[in-house]
């Protein structure tokens, strides 16, 4: 059971006010509890949390480099069995360092089977480096390397589909959640903790800072994310989606219209033909998890 | 016990004597033979290790980081591209002073591709913050990883050291070798005894950031303890001869440098040539003698010097060379030896598997008592 | 401070740098229509609200930044950001 109270992230990191991967990694340390030992990639997280002699983790926590954090806990694992050890490993990688450069460390540490938690804190760019896009980035966003311009909308391409790769690797759990649901984020990862073998969470973290809201509109810019369909939450175990969280769909131009990032749609003059595509996404991602809540009567429309 | 035995299993017979708890490598040749052994031995029950099957060097290493973090000792070994792939956690290990020993199968690094052998890969290196020794044969090949892990591990260094022989020149060439029993191995090397470790019940966090107001202490810190690394070598050097009868307690080994006019100055196997061409010139009345380096991190600055003192000219065979300007050894000789007068003549030699015979040292020799030096040696006629 | 051997560090030591300082707005928790349904604690990336013995909650000013999601979040709207006085 999760304690609800437990602070094993503390007071004092450097994120900026209203920084959702901040709040994910308290929430995330509170399912995860003390038995844990962290191994961090280089990112964000790492460096507001610790700049030497200033550490908010009150866990074991290791950073190495920026792509080789699911190799450094393979090894923490290895040492860990050999020394009759139970302490758990989990890895916290930003989007940056887990859809992209980490990847082939966290392919073979995923075909190999260490007993881990891969989770990754998806702020949709490479934030700790001025914002520049990733494979995470979704289409059209402006990021400081897929910025919109004349000949451009952003970014080009759509959000690589990490929790895929992973299954395809014969994880056997696998899901995806958002600080905005802080209960549902805190159940999976403990799940995620107490399943054998090398299980991955991603963990959609808004960031103010590189997606151009105020701070305070962190927690209402994921549920935005999830209730238009562009972010699913779902849960995956061995290969087969076992949860889905549904939502009455809202049109995605309410989750863009907030964020700087997707500005050039909306001015000087809208661009219907790009909002159309970031909503067929949506629609796509409604389509295949089955997200929408259907209402068992439809609602009649008023005759006249 | 005398074995006649291929350099590779000399080397992975030691290491399975040195008790590590976490082996992560990744084949390349000229090193495969090592960790192929290694594996068998796991497969086996003949070592009680958890064996890690990557799929790069770079999680090789970054595995055994990892593992040295968790308190576990490890274990890694690769040559040219893999090493050169390591490049970034090298760095790192040494930083987060995390000891842990790898074999490096010296081997040339590519463009254009190459397995055989120079010493161009660890060279490389040599400003990572590991320990460095380069072995002349397969004994010292073996020995030395006693040694290393027990200097490595010495509460006062805390870093990596990688333990250099000569690509299909030592670990492809049987030799009889005197390996030990794992009794005296566990007589010398005591347990890896970590002074902070990855342990919920005392957490620490490790690999912080740290601002220009403290990354040169830690920058000096690393320094200090490699400068401070070479009385633990002569220690533990002094007790492995205690202990096992083979001495390595100096950093450099001299070889008929009584009256010697010209110095030869090498690391690895061509020090066994040199040797050989040696006694044959000095049969014919030429006054040739040799130093042999066999820790090059640190660098051995004032034996070199002492042994350097009476020559007429030195002459530095590199197995490298930093592009643009000279061998990274030659360098560091004319350094020691810099206002002393003697002349420092740097010789590029063997480079991709280049023989070097005993009649190319002569040939050097013959070329220093010219005063010509600073060069290619034996390049191909279209060339030179 | 002797330093760490390989720049590590103990638990604890995030609290010697004060974030309270970066505070613009400064959320003043009324204590009024608050049913103390803990969201707010729950939410702050900081988890620098705290608990009170009456069960009410107030933040740590001492680390709060002053990024107003609380007071966004807040079910019962009992929190209100107003301009920091320094
Ligand atoms: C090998 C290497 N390349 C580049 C960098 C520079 N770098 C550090 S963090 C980072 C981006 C991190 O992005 P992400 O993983 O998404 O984390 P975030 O900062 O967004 O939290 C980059 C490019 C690095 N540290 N190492
Ligand atoms: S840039 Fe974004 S992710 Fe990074 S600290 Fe600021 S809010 Fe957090
Ligand atoms: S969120 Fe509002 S109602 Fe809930 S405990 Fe906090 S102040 Fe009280
Ligand atoms: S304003 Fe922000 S930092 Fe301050 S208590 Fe509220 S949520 Fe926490
Ligand atoms: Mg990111």
């Amino acid at each position: 059971m999760v304690d609800k109270t437990l602070e094993l992230f503390d007071c004092g990191h450097r994120a900026c006010g209203g920084c959702g991967p901040a709040l994910a990694a308290r929430l995330i340390m509170k399912a995860a509890g003390t038995d844990t030992i962290v191994v961090s990639a280089t990112g964000c997280m790492e460096v507001f949390s610790t700049p030497y002699p200033e550490t908010a983790w009150k866990v074991p926590w290791i950073h190495s480099l920026f792509e080789n954090a699911a190799a450094v806990a393979s090894g923490v694992e290895a040492a860990l069995k050999k020394q009759g050890r139970s302490e758990k490993v989990v890895v916290i990688g930003g989007d940056g360092a887990t859809f992209d450069i980490g990847m082939l460390c966290i392919s073979g540490a995923f075909e190999r089977g260490h007993d881990f938690t891969y989770i990754c804190y998806d702020n949709e760019a490479y934030m700790n480096t001025g914002i520049q896009r990733s494979g995470a980035t979704p289409l059209d966003a402006h990021t400081t390397t897929s910025p919109a311009g004349k000949c451009s909308t952003g970014n080009r391409r759509p959000k690589k589909d990490m929790p895929a790769i992973l299954a395809a690797h014969g994880a056997p759990y696998v899901a995806t959640t958002s600080i905005a649901y802080p209960n549902d984020l805190m159940q999976k990862v403990e799940r995620a903790i107490e399943t054998k073998g090398p299980c991955y969470v991603q963990i959609h973290a808004p960031c103010p800072t590189g997606w151009g809201y105020e701070g305070d509109r962190t927690m209402v810019m994921g549920k935005l994310a999830v209730e238009t369909g562009l972010f699913v939450l779902f849960e995956q175990t061995d290969g087969t989606v076992t949860r889905v969280k549904k939502v009455m769909r809202k049109p995605v131009e309410e989750y863009l219209k907030g964020q700087k990032r997707f500005a050039h749609l909306f001015k000087p003059t809208r661009n219907e033909a790009e909002i159309a595509r970031i909503q067929a996404t949506a629609d796509r991602n409604a389509e295949k998890f089955g997200i929408d809540i259907k209402l068992k009567k439809p609602v009649e429309k008023p005759e006249g | 016990m005398m074995r006649f035995i291929e350099g590779s299993l000399a080397v992975s017979d030691a290491v399975r004597m040195c008790r590590p708890d976490v082996v992560s490598a990744y084949p390349i040749t000229p090193q495969t033979h090592i960790v192929e052994s290694l594996a068998e031995m796991v497969a086996n029950c003949t070592l009680d290790a958890e064996y890690i099957t990557v799929e790069s060097e770079f999680s090789a290493l970054s595995a055994c980081l990892g593992a040295v973090a968790a308190g576990s000792r490890a274990y890694s070994a690769t040559s040219s591209q893999g090493l050169a792939l390591m490049f970034e956690v090298c760095f790192n290990l040494a930083g987060m002073r995390l000891p842990m020993v790898m074999t490096i199968a010296n081997r040339a690094i590519s463009a254009p591709l190459s397995i055989w052998n120079d010493q161009q890969d660890s060279i490389s290196l040599r400003d990572s913050g590991w320990l460095q020794f380069y072995a002349e044969d397969n004994q010292e090949a073996a020995d030395l990883h006693y040694l290393a892990y027990k200097v490595a591990e010495d509460q006062k260094i805390l870093l990596p050291a990688m333990v250099c022989f000569d690509g299909f020149i030592l670990s492809h060439t049987y030799e009889p070798v005197d390996m030990p029993t794992q009794e005296e191995v566990d007589a010398y090397l005591p347990k890896f005894n970590p002074c902070q470790r990855l342990d919920a019940k005392d957490p620490i966090s490790f690999g912080m950031f740290a601002f220009p107001e403290y990354y040169m202490e830690f920058r000096y810190a690393i320094d200090q303890a490699l400068q401070q690394s070479r009385e633990k070598i002569r220690e533990a050097g002094k007790e492995f001869k205690e202990k096992f009868g083979r001495d390595y307690s100096a950093l450099v080994e001299g070889y008929r440098l009584e009256d010697a006019e010209t110095v030869l100055v090498a690391m690895g196997s061509l020090c066994g040539t040199a040797k050989d061409a040696i006694d044959e010139m000095r049969g014919a009345g030429r006054k040739v003698g040799l130093l042999k380096i066999r820790t090059y991190r640190p660098f051995p600055g004032e034996e070199v010097a002492a042994a350097l003192k009476g020559a007429k000219r030195v002459a530095v065979l590199d197995k490298n060379i930093s592009l643009g300007s000279k061998g990274a050894v030659g360098l560091e000789v004319k350094d020691v030896l810099y206002g002393s007068g003697i002349p420092v003549l740097d010789y590029i030699v063997g480079l991709g598997g280049r023989d070097m015979r005993k009649r190319d040292i002569e040939r050097i020799v013959t070329l220093a008592e010219k005063g010509e030096g600073d060069l290619f040696y034996g390049l191909r006629e279209e060339v030179a | 401070m002797a330093l760490s051997v390989g720049c590590t560090a103990k638990p604890g030591k995030s609290r010697g740098n004060r974030t309270g300082a970066w505070r613009v707005f400064k959320p003043a928790f009324k204590h009024n229509k608050c049913t103390k349904c803990g969201l707010c604690a729950m939410v702050c990336p900081e988890g620098c609200i705290i608990e009170q013995e009456d069960e009410f909650m107030i933040p740590d000013y001492d680390y709060c930044k002053g990024c107003g999601l609380c007071a966004e979040e807040c079910p019962a709207e009992d929190i209100e950001m107003v301009k920091e006085e320094k």
